[in-house]
């Protein structure tokens, strides 16, 4: 990662425009070329530095439904429960964290319904109790992280 | 706001992200027999509304040198938690704060703030500010410290 990425990683994270020819507005703004740009993004989502670039939907208010849940998986089965999960599409992210509860992933549904039937799915298929927390309140969601 | 079918389609055709051509709101148009013109008036509305958070990079916490990744949890009073969850979303290294449910005895923490920091002294102390910014209206806290992204693909509809 050079000084160009880390620019192209701060300024994306602002925003992207809705517009005709974005990337060339971008790119002017970065005194580069469009096509250096599209070019950079390529590698910078190749090499996983951004993990996505795009709109970032809000479940909820699509009528979908969100939750972060926890399972405390015991280390011997941890990489066999972790594929289990995770080959549910509705895992959106999962972390590994160093507590007792120590898979930690976020379920996205279309509808609030699906949310209890993929909890009783997981269940039944790695035998974990799922500790679901959905949110009650959101107080903040944002914060760009400085390349 | 609901959507409606064809925003669905929008959501379905650039959840995973935008294409890396020059014109990425024609490309989605053309694929969804729609105009570009079109795409980018739903989007922008979806954006006006909230339905889009915004529309940009999410970069890999890691690889860019974030290493200590926590999730702060704190056994908050139950009457002062909206008062201190937006006290503490406001602090400039907070990415996200919520209220989600106790799980007693197992898990007796209420509010969540995640904080993102190079070094892991760093970490601590945020730590220590939101700790003094709750004061006496917290009970207890703990330092969830991530140890592996095992998975991150973002939200999906539609499968």
């Amino acid at each position: 990662m050079d000084k160009l990425d880390q620019l192209i990683i701060n300024q994306l994270q602002d925003g992207f425009p809705i517009v005709d020819s974005p990337y060339r507005q971008i790119a002017e703004q970065l005194n580069i070329t469009e096509d250096l740009l599209l070019q950079r993004l390529q590698q910078l989502l190749d090499n996983g530095i951004l993990s996505r670039f795009g709109p970032m939907y809000h479940a909820e208010k699509m009528g979908g439904a969100l939750t972060l849940a926890a399972v405390k998986v015991p280390e011997e089965n941890f990489e066999q429960c972790c594929e289990v999960i995770n080959a549910f599409p509705e895992v959106a992210h999962n972390y590994q964290r160093d507590h007792v509860l120590n898979m930690w992933f976020v379920l996205a549904t279309e509808t609030p319904e699906q949310i209890t039937d993929v909890i009783r799915q997981i269940e039944q298929q790695t035998g974990l109790e799922v500790f679901n927390m959905p949110k009650v309140n959101e107080y903040f969601v944002g914060l760009k992280l400085e390349a | 706001m609901i959507v409606d079918e064809v925003d669905k389609q929008i959501i379905l055709a650039t959840q995973a992200g935008l294409p890396l051509v020059a014109q990425p709101y024609q490309a989605i148009a053309a694929q969804l027999d729609l105009t570009a013109e079109e795409v980018m008036q739903r989007m922008r509305i979806m954006q006006e509304n909230g339905i889009i958070r915004r529309v940009g990079a999410v970069p890999n916490h890691y690889k860019l040198g974030y290493r200590y990744n926590g999730m702060t949890v704190w056994d908050v009073v139950d009457e002062q938690i909206d008062y201190l969850g937006q006290l503490i979303g406001q602090l400039d290294f907070v990415s996200h704060c919520y209220h989600r449910p106790r799980h007693l005895p197992e898990w007796p923490y209420n509010l969540f703030a995640m904080v993102h920091s190079k070094t892991k002294t760093g970490v601590t102390e945020k730590v220590n500010i939101i700790s003094q910014e709750l004061g006496e209206f917290n009970r207890q806290q703990e330092v969830l410290y991530s140890t592996r992204i095992l998975k991150k693909t973002g939200l999906r509809i539609g499968r």
